[in-house]
């Protein structure tokens, strides 16, 4: 059953396992996202944040549990064909952290790609849509130019245009604000939440705790390939006595006084 | 920071060039001390003479008992020659077309191999008395006998020679008027078998390879009226004259004592024409019946020769063009193909795959053209054209594949992913996001081997088809020296493959990767 029904997730994941050879990276990982919610996946590097997304978007099998995208699930066992996963392609975009935009078109191809070859659509059509795209994100002077010639901002925003132009009700982003200086980070903060407004979801992986406090409407903290602890980011990254949570607050680098 | 790495490497350029040149020097200047050194003042007690073992029986073969040891009428008169000198001889293989060159050069005293005398050669180079009488004639399948009698006959027909012959000049000159085309071929064997399998309606060549290939080659016939009269001779180099003059007369000495008679004879090659020929010469002392010395005026100056040549040079750099860009396309889409179903494909075509690109790597291109023109010749008859193509292309191919197959896995993994992530399909994939970003990778190995192919394409003479070297060694053999034809056979191939260069950089410059 599909629908807008908030009761309905639009993510849903029980017991996922994974391992990379003998090392286990997720030990039964349990999230369940809401319509129209706004999500940071915490936890310090190598607690497998990125594992749980590449997951979600079928680059990486895993060895237990099962994973529902808006009703497309995924289980166990070698990734499918891509013939497969059509139907999970509509449902889920994906904004890698080194962007991976494609090299050898410009920005606005790079948005249109998907639309005229994998939807169909006529390629004016795309081209308007994709200007609109990369007008909301603010980088639609920079439509012509080359990823090369982007700068590390810009071709986020690319990238999230290029994420969102087949209007998947997921969005994944992975460490986006890795990057970032303070500016841009608030300005990326306010795209997210208006596209959350719109009614998108979003699962967003990061480590940066101020981030996660502004924006996000609810934070999951991974530790050691389980989920550590889940609530409200007020609430989690404040008071939390959780030792997961404290090492996270602890290695903030340059973190605010609050 | 790409500014100053491309001066850093130049700055290391200069230098690098400069002690490669002055080190080529040097070696070249030891090398001709030592060559020197080895050249004694006095007389030498050998006779080093230069001979083409390919040329097979009569002239000089290796002996098939002992195949150290050469046998044949050449290497007979030869010996004769040098025994009549009070020397040893000493022989000294040289391929057929460069007997003149290497003479020059000093590589021996004298060349010997059916070596015909030709206005060319006598102004360019000297010759000794001719020692033998041999006529052009004109050979047909047994069916066609009756039909093709002379050249008129062979009115829009193909007819094979032996290039840079006399009868290949003999054809040149007479396919205007006779309407024929003349195929020239780099060996006088393999003319005779195109005769027979169709691919050609007569050849011309020398009386004695004539009989030679009727007795190897079943259901041919030679019509017994010849068209020309020609003599083989000594060939030596200019400033020479003295021990020419020697020679001469012990080859007349040789004729008088009846010695040539008996060597021709041991080998089959004694007729009547023998007999008048060698009474003339030596009633009139070696002189008269043959004019010895400069006679026809070759040298017409260095403009008139090139703009005499350079319509049919062009031609024939259209001709190494035409080849070459055919091939390469060629080796691009099949060299693609296996790429992609080395990667994409199952582990038994993947296998097969890699098989065909060691076999083209592993063995010489020569070879392979050699097999598709006259190997496949029994199933399926290519003109020489295409099986220079395909042969080239082919060849190719293994090479390129392996190009692309490198640049397409050098594709980045993240790319291929976020292509995954907007839903495109594997052949989508391959065509909008990784084929295009590996030709990118591609480009510079593949401009590479384009400039290769180029130079490479002058193999291709060897199936008869005349290109740009091939016209060049033609021109060379005409007016007896290497130089002109060599110089704007050069200066052909650098116009050809500089602009490619060129191009790939700028192409390159533009699709450069980025360093971060």
């Amino acid at each position: 059953m599909e629908g807008t029904d908030r009761m309905t997730p639009v993510l849903e994941i029980r017991g996922l396992r994974l391992a990379f050879g003998a090392r286990e990276v997720l030990r039964g990982v349990d999230v369940r996202l809401e319509g129209g919610a706004f999500v940071a996946l915490m936890g310090l590097s190598g607690a497998g944040k990125s594992s749980v997304l590449r997951a979600i978007v079928a680059l990486e099998p895993f060895t237990a549990g099962t994973i529902t995208v808006d009703g497309f699930t995924l289980r166990p066992g070698p990734v499918p064909r891509e013939s497969q996963l059509r139907a999970l392609r509509r449902k889920v975009g994906m904004v890698f952290q080194q962007h991976h935009l494609f090299e050898h078109l410009p920005a606005r191809d790079n948005v249109t790609l998907a639309l005229v070859h994998a939807l169909g659509m006529e390629k004016a059509e795309a081209e308007r849509r994709a200007m609109s795209l990369l007008d909301a994100l603010a980088v639609s002077p920079r439509a012509r130019a080359l990823p090369r010639e982007l700068s590390g901002g810009e071709a986020q925003r690319v990238a999230i245009a290029r994420a969102l132009a087949t209007d998947p009700p997921l969005l994944l982003l992975d460490e986006p604000t890795a990057s970032l200086d303070p500016a841009r980070r608030e300005e990326l903060g306010g795209s997210l939440a208006a596209l959350c407004r719109a009614g998108r979801t979003l699962l967003v992986t990061t480590h940066d705790v101020d981030f996660a406090r502004h924006f996000a409407q609810q934070v999951i903290v991974l530790a050691d390939g389980q989920v550590a602890e889940i609530g409200d980011p007020a609430a989690v990254l404040s008071r939390s006595s959780h030792p997961a949570t404290q090492r996270l607050l602890q290695a903030r680098p340059g973190s605010r006084a609050s | 920071m790409a500014q100053r790495s491309f001066s850093r490497r130049r700055s290391w350029r200069i230098p690098a060039a400069a002690v490669f040149l002055l080190s080529l020097a040097g070696v070249t200047w030891l090398l001709a001390a030592h060559l020197r050194s080895r050249e004694p003042s006095h007389e030498p007690p050998v006779l080093r003479w230069g001979g083409d073992p390919e040329g097979g029986a009569p002239y000089v073969e290796a002996d098939p008992r002992n195949p150290s040891v050469m046998r044949g009428f050449d290497v007979e008169v030869a010996t004769a020659i040098a025994h009549g000198l009070g020397r040893q001889p000493q022989f000294i293989p040289v391929s057929w077309d460069a007997i003149d060159q290497s003479v020059r050069r000093g590589d021996f005293a004298i060349g010997m191999s059916g070596v015909e005398d030709t206005p060319a050669r006598r102004a360019t180079m000297l010759e000794t008395i001719p020692y033998y009488e041999f006529t052009e004639v004109l050979t047909v399948r047994a069916a066609d006998r009756g039909r093709f009698r002379t050249l008129a006959d062979l009115r829009g027909r193909r007819i094979g020679t032996l290039g840079a012959t006399m009868a290949y000049a003999l054809l040149m000159k007479a396919s205007g008027p006779d309407g024929f085309t003349t195929v020239s071929y780099d060996d006088d064997v393999h003319p005779y078998e195109d005769l027979k399998s169709g691919r050609l309606d007569a050849v011309v060549l020398d009386n004695i390879i004539a009989a030679r290939s009727m007795r190897q080659v079943s259901g041919l016939y030679t019509q017994p009226v010849p068209l020309e009269v020609g003599h083989y001779v000594g060939v030596m180099a200019p400033g020479n004259g003295a021990l020419r003059n020697r020679i001469n007369a012990v080859l007349l000495a040789r004729m008088r004592d009846g010695t040539l008679e008996r060597i021709f004879k041991r080998w089959n090659v004694w007729n009547e024409r023998q007999a008048v020929f060698e009474a003339r010469l030596i009633r009139d002392g070696g002189h008269g019946t043959v004019a010895v010395g400069p006679s026809l005026p070759v040298h017409r100056g260095v403009l008139a020769t090139v703009r005499r040549y350079l319509p049919a040079l062009f031609a024939a750099a259209g001709i190494t063009v035409v080849i070459s860009c055919g091939a390469m396309a060629l080796a691009i889409l099949v060299g693609m193909l296996i790429a992609a179903g080395r990667i994409y494909g199952g582990r038994i075509v993947s296998a097969a795959l890699l098989g065909y690109v060691e076999l083209m790597r592993g063995t010489p291109v020569l070879l392979q053209l050699y097999v598709i023109y006259y190997g496949f010749a029994s199933f399926i008859r290519l003109p020489a054209f295409w099986a220079s193509l395909i042969g080239l292309g082919l060849n190719y191919a293994a090479y390129e594949s392996e190009i692309y197959r490198g640049a397409l896995e050098a594709v980045p993994k993240g790319q291929l992913e976020a292509a995954r992530t907007l839903g495109l399909s594997e052949p989508q994939i391959l065509r909008l996001v990784r084929g295009p970003q590996a030709f990118r990778l591609a480009l510079p190995p593949m401009t590479n081997d384009f400039v290769s192919m180029l130079k490479d394409s002058s193999l291709v003479s060897v199936l008869t088809v005349v290109e740009l070297t091939k016209q060049a060694s033609i021109f060379a053999a005409n007016s007896g020296s290497w130089v002109l034809p060599g110089v704007l056979c050069g200066a052909f191939y650098l116009a050809l493959s500089l602009p490619l260069a060129h191009v790939a950089r700028r192409l390159e410059l533009r699709w450069k990767a980025p360093t971060a």
